[in-house]
């Protein structure tokens, strides 16, 4: 635990603010100059309103004063990644595309995290539109890790990741597509949720990859992980893909759920390409549970090649797709030399977006094309099947599945420029999110150099209340969230 | 060389709902630019399309009654492509597996005169599906400017067969759907505003072939009289070319209907690829059962069925029929007004409604709904003329004033003085007997069985009562007399 | 490294509306070339009687009634608009 009231979690804070031991804006003021410390080295804002979070502070301290009763998360400074659209605030999905633009309207979850109370807090660096591994591919510049600024994030939620372990936001919400919430968590040494696909509304989310695409939270503890859900996950009527499902107390619900539980581990995620320390981090991890009384149990997950494939064909289809409205005509980057109705998108979209986004745009319309829709999209939905049918099979005999979340460390900015190796960070989580299962990456150690390490454990769909438990009991006998980064 | 065309008819209509397609902002046309906008008409990043269930309902209506199968499971599909007018750059629409297929449209062609019925066909459809509206494009000289107002309004596209052969059938075609969308309250059809459009895709081959020969579309066809004209136009035009010995092109032509020319848009060497694949946003509708029948329960008698039931049922001569039944609330007005008056005065009825009805509404600017007339006041004023209280001239002017107040026929007849004047029976009588006394001839040929002889005793009856004698009186009284012969 | 027999990069980049420079061009037909050659390996499944995944899992007829709901004000809709005029979107003449 720190003393520094910017390292303490919401559990902690909404105690001393109930105790008025702190205020709101007094809190609130501690992130702000947190945040302008550290800025310069970590850079996880694209922008920021302090007048405004000053404001958002002040009503939460009013309603405490009125003795309205307050959630835990009324007056919590909360950071969201700038593709979240908050009414009023810029939405940019770091990319030239969007850089001035302003949305009019609020996501579903920003709309819920406003009736929680919480203090909404700037506009947090991603990869530009969600497409990348790394926060590198933002437009307005990569993200510092906080325990080695001159590493990656991870991506694509970098910046809501670095924000939290930095200290600038004691929450945060990303987005995850292929990895980019558990990814940045494991190579930030914090907590990611990814929920099952549906649980939580996307209207409001900048759409990358619709049917694989999830809003989650950040977090320093597995609780303040339950809590964060708990405020945002819920059937929404503006979101057809999300279902209308009862959402338990998964706080509550942790106190009383302590296992043991049956793990797989698949074997398909212990082969080459994965990180030595990492891999002795995690065996560490399987021990531990082990030793609780947990059955451990090899499994295979056969299909697990073809998983970063088949992700990328589906994800750039619907991404190609996606990014179609961005063309300058009712908002966006408008090129300045076009007189002519056609030739305008081509160059305003040629400006607007970076390298990495032109090239999955192009291989998305690629495999949609004419003529070549059985051989690839149609084909990889159908392996998508088998993938997702490998992990129900595995859940039949298993509660969990328990992987390493990221196949290497924190790596230097600008190391992998290849686009082909850095989708290759992906490996452990894409096949989640093909899938629609639910996934959370704890911190479970460090690399000798001082690099955090993360263990995935990937739940059955709708049970995040049972996969938050078995988390949580790892973490309880565990210190690695009690260590902080020295910036 | 005899060359017939081959047309088939793509026809979008707008459905009559109080929100859009796939979001809740109002519907509407002819408001002030994009006040009809919200984040998903306008494709805000993060926006996200809800079916509504309305328009769903809608065209399972009009599946229903163009006999189309309702298919048990459909999906939306997106179909991609960049236009100004298309916020997304994409339009959901239903690709492979759409809501309706097949149906038929049944047609009627003119007649060899007004009154004579034209030879009836059927038109089979292809298929029938949902998809969402266009913002609107105004085109100035040196720049457009984009309404989203209409954007995401749901529309219906029906796409027939290639299975007209005239702009004659085309026509027919285009005004038996509209009356069945407004039957069906599915659309108001109205083409001036947008509600109803169509493309026709023409081409020709020689009488008697099968092949079908190069296609061209013809759009901009924004009048019912427009897709007749332009369509002969191309018809003619395809036919010239290939008898100069040309080759025709497949390509879209826009037709200028002021000018009755068209010209090419494009050739078809600039396809769009639409990159169809199904959109991850939107879950499949599965229609079962139940839900058909709920709509077929709502169907209405389609305007030809009706149209046979009044010949057969009411006697009713084919003209009339026709006024009557394309306007439903005309049909439904007549049939409460024979209800009223009994089956065997339906053709009184009709006339009433036909001649004088139409004539006073259309000199104040009134519809059905607005005018003061009611199916009672029909009723009414067809009981008084039959009885004899009133005679016909009278009646004509009793009915204006009806129109015009909504006062019952027998007030106004006794407030003006228009009652007949009361029959002196005995002056009738006599005027009878002299009748029958000088003309002995057409008594003996009506006691022979001539029933019609009848009507030579009748004139100077009508002469000698100065025309005021009440015809079903003077019937009566000379059948009696000639019974007692 | 190879590039994809099939991957005709001007034709795809206009039907994506995207302007390549002549150095883009070159550059992504050869990284997208190495995607697609991983990619290819995807035909080695076996997915006979395999049904796509279209959505994980399927649900049908989620919608909502019929009713209008507030929108935009005109003032919100074309607040992000890079040219406007009358209360509509401004953009060079289009001709068909």
């Amino acid at each position: 635990m720190s003393s520094e009231p910017y390292f303490r979690s919401i559990v902690e804070l909404a105690a001393a603010l109930d105790a008025k031991q702190l205020s709101s804006v007094e809190l609130t003021q501690a992130i702000i100059a947190r945040t302008k410390a550290v800025e310069p080295r970590v850079h996880a804002f694209n922008s920021f309103d302090e007048a405004d979070a000053l404001a958002q502070a002040a009503a939460s301290d009013a309603r405490r004063a009125a003795g309205q009763a307050c959630g835990a998360l009324d007056g919590i400074p909360i950071g969201l990644k700038d593709v979240i659209a908050v009414s009023g605030q810029p939405l940019t999905a770091s990319s030239k595309m969007l850089k001035d633009f302003v949305s009019p309207y609020d996501a579903t979850v920003t709309t819920k995290l406003k009736k929680a109370g919480a203090v909404l807090w700037g506009r947090l660096n991603c990869d530009e539109f969600a497409m990348g591994s790394s926060t590198e591919n933002s437009a307005f510049g990569p993200t510092g890790n906080p325990w080695d600024t001159s590493r990656v994030p991870g991506g694509s939620s970098g910046g809501s990741s670095a924000a939290l372990a930095a200290g600038e936001a004691i929450a945060t919400l990303g987005s995850d597509t292929g990895g980019s919430i558990r990814q940045p968590a494991a190579l930030c040494g914090i907590v990611g949720l990814k929920p099952t696909y549906g649980l939580i509304s996307r209207y409001g989310l900048i759409a990358y990859a619709s049917s694989l695409d999830q809003i989650g939270p950040f977090a320093r503890t597995v609780e303040d992980a339950a809590i964060m859900l708990g405020a945002i996950a819920g059937h929404d009527e503006r979101d057809s893909t999300s279902f209308k499902i009862d959402i338990p107390d998964y706080r509550t619900e942790l106190a009383t759920n302590r296992g043991p539980w049956k793990l797989g581990i698949p074997k398909e995620y212990f082969a080459e390409g994965l990180d030595p320390e990492i891999a002795a981090s995690v065996e560490r991890t399987i021990a531990f549970y082990k030793s609780q009384g947990c059955e451990i149990r090899e499994i295979s997950l056969p299909h697990t090649q073809y998983c970063l494939d088949t992700y990328y064909v589906i994800a750039t289809a619907e991404a190609s797709s996606n990014l179609g409205r961005y063309d300058g005509i009712r908002y966006g980057h408008r090129t300045s030399g076009a007189t002519d109705a056609v030739d305008i998108y081509a160059q305003s979209r040629a400006e607007g977006f970076g390298p990495e986004v032109k090239r999955r745009i192009i291989l998305g319309t690629y495999v949609l094309s004419s003529g070549y829709y059985d051989a690839y999209y149609l084909r990889a939905q159908k392996v998508r099947t088998l993938i997702r049918q490998d992990f129900l099979d595995a859940f039949r005999e298993v509660d969990a599945l328990l992987t390493p979340t990221s196949p290497v460390p924190a790596f230097k900015i600008g190391e992998k420029a290849d686009p082909l190796a850095l989708y290759l960070c992906d490996i452990y989580t894409i096949g989640v999110n093909l899938a629609g299962l639910p996934a959370i990456s704890v911190p479970c150690g460090f690399t000798k150099s001082g690099l955090p390490i993360g263990a995935q454990l990937i739940g059955q769909p709708w049970n995040e209340s049972n996969l938050l438990a078995i988390a949580h009991s790892y973490e309880r006998a565990h210190e690695w969230s009690s260590k902080f980064p020295s910036l | 060389m005899n060359y017939e065309a081959v047309i088939g008819l793509e026809v979008h209509v707008q459905l009559k709902t109080q929100s859009k397609m796939f979001t809740r902002v109002a519907a509407g046309y002819g408001h002030e630019p994009n006040t009809l906008t919200d984040p998903v008409v306008l494709a805000l990043p993060g926006a996200l399309p809800v079916m509504n269930k309305a328009a769903l309902d809608a065209i399972i209506k009009a599946g229903l009654l163009l006999g189309c199968e309702i298919a048990p499971v459909c999906k939306w599909d997106r179909k991609n492509y960049f236009y100004p007018d298309s916020p997304k750059n994409y339009q959901i629409s239903q690709y492979d597996q759409p809501i309706c297929v097949g149906g038929v449209v049944e047609i009627e062609l003119p007649g060899s005169a007004r009154n004579i019925m034209g030879e009836h066909k059927k038109i089979p459809l292809t298929r029938i599906h949902l998809e969402e509206d266009v913002g609107k494009l105004n085109h100035g000289a040196t720049d457009s400017l984009v309404d989203y107002n209409r954007a995401g309004t749901p529309l219906m596209e029906i796409v027939s067969d290639p299975a007209m052969h005239s702009a004659e059938e085309a026509y027919a075609y285009l005004s038996s759907i509209r009356a069945t969308m407004i039957y069906g309250g599915i659309s108001d059809c109205d083409m001036e505003k947008g509600q109803l459009r169509c493309d026709a895709n023409i081409s020709i081959r020689p009488v008697g072939a099968t092949h079908l020969g190069t296609k061209v579309e013809l759009k901009n066809l924004n009048s019912i009289s427009f897709v007749r004209d332009g369509i002969e136009h191309e018809i003619k035009r395809q036919i010239a070319a290939v008898e100069r010995g040309g080759t025709l092109v497949q390509e879209t032509r826009d037709y200028d209907g002021q000018t009755g020319t068209s010209q090419s848009l494009r050739s078809k060497e600039m396809a769009h690829d639409y990159r169809y694949f199904p959109d991850p946003d939107l879950m499949p509708v599965k229609v079962d059962a139940e839900w058909k029948s709920r709509i077929l329960a709502e169907c209405p008698e389609l305007p030809f069925e009706k149209q046979r039931r009044f010949i057969e049922q009411y006697q009713l001569p084919y003209s009339l029929t026709s006024v009557l039944v394309w306007d439903r609330t005309l049909a439904d007005f007549f049939e409460e007004a024979v209800k009223l008056a009994g089956s065997s005065k339906a053709q009184a009825v009709g006339n009433w409604i036909v001649n004088d009805l139409l004539r006073e509404l259309a000199a104040a600017h009134l519809t059905l709904a607005t005018s003061r007339v009611r199916p009672a006041h029909i009723a009414a004023l067809v009981k008084l003329v039959d009885a004899g209280t009133v005679l016909t001239n009278a009646a004509k002017e009793i009915f204006v004033e009806m129109a015009a107040t909504g006062d019952q026929p027998e007030v106004i007849a006794d407030r003006k003085g228009l009652k007949a004047a009361p029959t002196d029976t005995n002056e009738l009588e006599t005027w009878c007997r002299d009748s029958i006394a000088a003309n002995a001839k057409a008594v003996a040929e009506f006691k022979t069985g001539k029933d019609s002889a009848i009507n030579a005793l009748k004139g100077p009856i009508m002469k000698a009562a100065k025309g005021k004698a009440n015809p079903k009186l003077v019937d009566e009284t000379l059948r009696r007399l000639l019974g007692s012969i | 490294m190879s590039t994809a027999p099939q991957l005709d990069i001007d034709h795809i980049a206009k039907l994506a509306r995207l302007a390549l420079t002549p150095d883009e061009k070159v550059k992504f037909a050869q990284q997208l070339g190495d995607v697609l050659h991983h990619i290819e390996q995807l035909a080695k499944v076996d997915v006979s009687g395999v049904e796509p995944t279209a959505h994980a899992s399927p649900v049908f007829n989620v919608w909502q009634a019929d009713v209008a709901q507030p929108g935009l004000s005109v003032a919100e809709a074309l607040r992000n608009a890079p040219a406007q005029r009358d209360n509509m979107i401004l953009v060079p003449k289009v001709v068909e």
